[in-house]
C-alpha cells in the first residue's frame, strides 16, 4: 500500500475536451457531447507536431494540461505513458507497405512505430532528462499505469506524470480488436502532499473484482470501449469530491484507489 | 539501493540456447551472426538468428499465443532449469505475489505482418484464424509468460524499443520495494520480423555485414532476435542487481544524443543508486550497435562518467541487436561474465575507431569481476544503466 498525490489532470476524449469540460459532464452538470478533440499539443515544436501521430497528440495535450494544472515544471517529472495498443494508424501503414513486394517502410513511419513514441516526443518537446517509461497491459493497461507511476512517485521521491491513452484502431485492425472511442488522460502525481487535489492510497488485492462501472450508460460504454477510459470512475470521485473507494480490475487481482479529498 | 537478489536467470540467442553454450561462445569470441536466411524478409544483411524456434510448441490451452515471439519465450523459460526455479519461488511465495514485468518492441508482429498478407480480397478483412490480441498486442509476451508458468502476479510490458528489457529491472525493483510482490519475472523477447528489417533498413541503419561495434568502417546494425529471464527475489544471494539509472535525451526519436548526454545520466544514477564510485564498475557491457552515432555517443558518455580506463565491449556482434531483447539479454550476459571470470570481446571487429576514447576491447580476457554495467539505449532517447555484483 502507498500514498501518493494528485496535484494535475488533463483529459483529451470527445465531449471531455479538457479537465473543465470532463468534470462537469463527470458531475452531471453538462450531457456528454460527441464533440472530437482536436488536440493541439502546444508544447511541440511545429516540427516535430507534423512528424507526430494523432494517438501522440491526444497523449501530450493531456498530459500538457495536467502539468499545467499542477505548476510544474516539466523538466522535474518523470513520466509513464500507458496504452494498449498504441499508434494502430501508423502502424497499419507500415503493414500494408509490408505487404507489398517492395516491403518499403517510411522511415518516419519507423520512428513513430515504437510503443514509446510519445514519450520521446514529450522529452523532445520539454526537454525533460528524467526517465520516461512506456507500458502495456491489454485492458488493465491503466491500472498497470497507475501502479507503476504512483510506486515510482512513492519509491523515488519524485513528480510522476501518468498518460494513458488509446485510440480507435483502423480497419481491418479494428475489427480484430475493436476501441469504441478515442480517449487519453493524464494524471500528475507527486510523493507528498502540496496545494495537492487529493490523496490516493494503492493497494493491490489478490483477487479479482469488476472494476468500479459508471451509472451513466454511455460513460460506462466508454470506459467499456476504451482501456484508457477505466480512469472514468477514478475521474467521477475527484470531480464530484464524493466517493471514497474505487476497484480497478485487474486480471486476477484488483488494483483499489482509496481516495482521501481531506487530507491533501 | 537495497541490492535484488538474481535467484536465477537464463538467455537464448544467435550464441545458442542457455548459459554454457553462451558462455563457451563468448570464450572462444565467436560470433553467431549469419547471412540473411529469414525467408519472410529476403534482406541483403546478417542476422542473429535463435535455431529452433519453429520446432516449438506451445502447450495446447495456450495455443492461441501461437507466434515467433511467443515460441521464443518458451524455448528460452525451459533453458537453464529457469521455469523449474520459477515453479519453487511459486510454491515459496505464492502465484500471486510473484510479478512478471517483460519488454519487447515487436511483440507478436510477424504473425501480423502474415496476417496482412492474407487479407480477403474484398473486404479486405484479416484471416479468421489470426490472433491479433493473443500475439500482436503488446501484452502478449507477459500475458503467455505469466501464464505458462501459472503465476498470478500483476503482470505488464514495457516498450521502449531498445531499452525495454534493462527498465524491466527498475520496475521490478520498485514494486518489490515497496511490498507489492516479494518477487518478480523479468525480462525480455524479441524475434525476426519485417517490420525491424525494413524499418531500420530504411533509416540506413543496417548494415550488409556482420556488425562491427566500435570499428572505424562500422556501417549499420546486424538486427538479431533473443530472450532472456530473471527470477528476483529480496532474498540475499551472491548475485545481485546493485543499481539502475534510467533517463531521456531529449533530443531525437531516433538519433543519440550527439554528446551522449542521456547516457551519462543514466549511468550517473546506476551508480548512485548502487552507492559505488566509477573506478569500482569492473566492465561495461556497451549498447554498442554498431551504428556510427550511437557508438560514438556512448563512448562520450562513458569517457563522461568513467575517463577511458574501464573495460568495455560490445557482444552485438556476437548475438546481433537483439533490441527489445537487448536489455535482458546483455544483463545475463553481464551477470555470466560475473560469474564466470570473463570481459567478452568484441566480435568482428577488426581495430577500434580511434575517435573513441574507452577501452574497447577487441578480445575476451579473464579477470575476476566484482561488478559489472549494462547499458541499453532506445529510439525515443530512452537510456537504462544497470549494475550487477558478486558478493565478495
Amino acid at each position: 500500500m502507498i500514498d501518493i498525490y494528485l496535484a494535475g489532470i488533463g483529459l483529451c476524449a470527445p465531449g471531455m475536451l479538457d479537465w473543465a469540460m470532463g468534470s462537469a459532464v463527470l458531475r452531471g452538470e453538462i450531457s456528454l457531447s460527441n464533440e472530437e478533440p482536436k488536440p493541439v499539443a502546444a508544447l511541440l515544436p511545429p516540427a516535430e507536431r507534423r512528424r507526430s501521430s494523432q494517438a501522440t497528440r491526444y497523449a501530450l495535450q493531456a498530459g500538457q494540461e495536467a502539468l499545467i494544472m499542477a505548476g510544474l515544471p516539466a523538466t522535474e517529472a518523470a513520466v509513464v505513458f500507458a496504452s494498449s495498443d498504441g499508434d494502430g494508424e501508423n502502424l497499419h501503414h507500415i503493414l500494408e507497405s509490408l505487404a507489398q513486394p517492395e516491403h518499403e517502410v517510411s522511415p518516419t513511419r519507423f520512428h513513430n512505430s515504437v510503443h514509446n513514441a510519445a514519450a520521446g516526443y514529450w522529452n523532445i518537446a520539454t526537454g525533460a532528462h528524467t526517465p520516461a517509461n512506456s507500458i502495456a497491459a491489454f485492458d488493465d493497461t491503466f491500472a498497470a499505469g497507475l501502479l507503476e507511476a504512483a510506486v515510482q512517485a512513492a519509491t523515488e521521491n519524485i513528480p510522476v506524470l501518468l498518460a494513458a491513452f488509446d485510440l480507435p484502431l483502423p480497419s481491418p485492425l479494428h475489427e480484430v480488436r475493436p476501441t469504441t472511442a478515442s480517449f487519453a488522460v493524464a494524471l500528475l502525481l507527486m510523493p507528498r502532499p502540496a496545494n495537492t487535489l487529493t490523496r490516493l492510497r494503492i493497494s493491490l488485492e489478490g483477487k479479482p473484482e469488476d472494476g468500479t462501472s459508471m451509472h451513466h450508460p454511455e460513460l460506462e460504454i466508454l470506459r467499456n470501449g476504451n482501456p484508457a477510459a477505466r480512469a472514468l470512475p477514478l475521474l467521477q470521485a475527484i470531480a464530484t469530491r464524493q466517493a471514497q473507494r474505487i476497484t480497478l480490475g485487474w486480471g486476477d487481482n484488483s488494483l483499489i484507489i482509496e481516495l482521501n479529498h481531506e487530507n491533501q | 539501493m537495497k541490492p535484488l537478489s538474481v535467484i536465477h536467470y537464463t538467455l537464448a540467442s544467435a550464441l545458442g540456447h542457455g548459459k554454457s553454450a553462451t558462455l563457451a561462445a563468448l570464450q572462444e569470441d565467436r560470433s553467431g551472426l549469419r547471412v540473411n536466411n529469414f525467408a519472410d524478409a529476403p534482406l541483403e544483411t546478417f542476422i542473429g538468428r535463435v535455431d529452433g524456434i519453429e520446432d516449438i510448441a506451445l502447450p495446447p490451452d495456450l495455443g492461441k499465443f501461437d507466434c515467433r515471439n511467443n515460441r521464443l519465450a518458451q524455448l528460452c523459460l525451459e533453458l537453464d532449469g529457469f521455469a523449474a526455479a520459477v515453479a519453487a519461488a511459486r510454491e515459496r511465495h505464492g502465484p500471486k505475489r510473484i510479478a512478471v514485468i517483460l519488454g519487447t518492441s515487436t511483440s507478436g508482429i510477424l504473425e501480423t505482418e502474415r496476417a496482412y498478407r492474407r487479407r480477403d480480397p474484398a473486404s479486405g478483412a484479416l484471416p479468421g484464424d489470426f490472433q491479433y490480441v493473443a500475439t500482436q498486442s503488446m501484452h502478449s509476451a507477459a500475458e503467455f509468460v505469466r501464464r505458462y508458468l501459472d503465476l498470478d502476479g500483476p503482470a505488464f510490458v514495457i516498450s521502449t524499443a531498445c531499452s525495454s528489457s534493462a527498465k524491466v529491472f527498475a520496475s521490478a525493483s520498485r514494486l518489490i520495494q515497496s511490498g507489492f510482490c516479494d518477487a518478480a519475472v523479468v525480462g525480455g523477447v524479441d524475434s525476426l520480423c519485417n517490420m525491424t528489417l525494413y524499418g531500420f533498413n530504411a533509416l540506413q541503419l543496417v548494415s550488409s555485414q556482420p556488425c562491427r561495434p566500435c570499428d572505424p568502417q562500422r556501417n549499420g546494425i546486424s538486427i538479431g532476435e533473443g530472450a532472456g529471464f530473471f527470477l528476483l527475489e529480496k532474498t540475499p544471494s551472491p548475485l545481485a542487481l546493485l543499481g539502475y539509472g534510467e533517463s531521456s535525451d531529449a533530443y531525437h526519436m531516433s538519433t543519440p544524443h550527439p554528446e551522449g548526454l542521456g547516457a551519462a545520466l543514466a549511468m550517473e544514477q546506476a551508480l548512485s543508486r548502487a552507492g559505488i564510485a566509477p573506478q569500482a564498475v569492473d566492465y561495461i557491457n556497451m549498447h554498442g550497435t554498431s551504428s556510427r552515432s550511437n557508438d560514438s555517443a556512448e563512448d562520450k558518455g562513458m569517457q563522461r562518467v568513467f575517463g577511458t580506463g574501464t573495460p568495455c565491449s560490445s557482444t552485438k556482434g556476437a548475438t546481433g541487436h537483439t533490441l527489445g531483447a537487448a536489455g535482458a539479454v546483455e544483463a545475463a550476459i553481464a551477470c555470466l561474465s560475473l560469474e564466470h571470470g570473463l570481459i567478452p570481446g568484441t566480435c568482428n571487429t577488426r581495430s577500434i575507431d580511434p575517435e573513441l576514447g574507452s577501452a574497447v576491447q577487441l578480445q575476451h580476457s579473464a579477470r575476476k569481476l566484482r561488478r559489472v554495467m549494462s547499458n541499453s539505449f532506445g529510439f525515443g532517447g530512452n537510456n537504462c544503466s544497470l549494475i550487477f555484483g558478486v558478493a565478495s
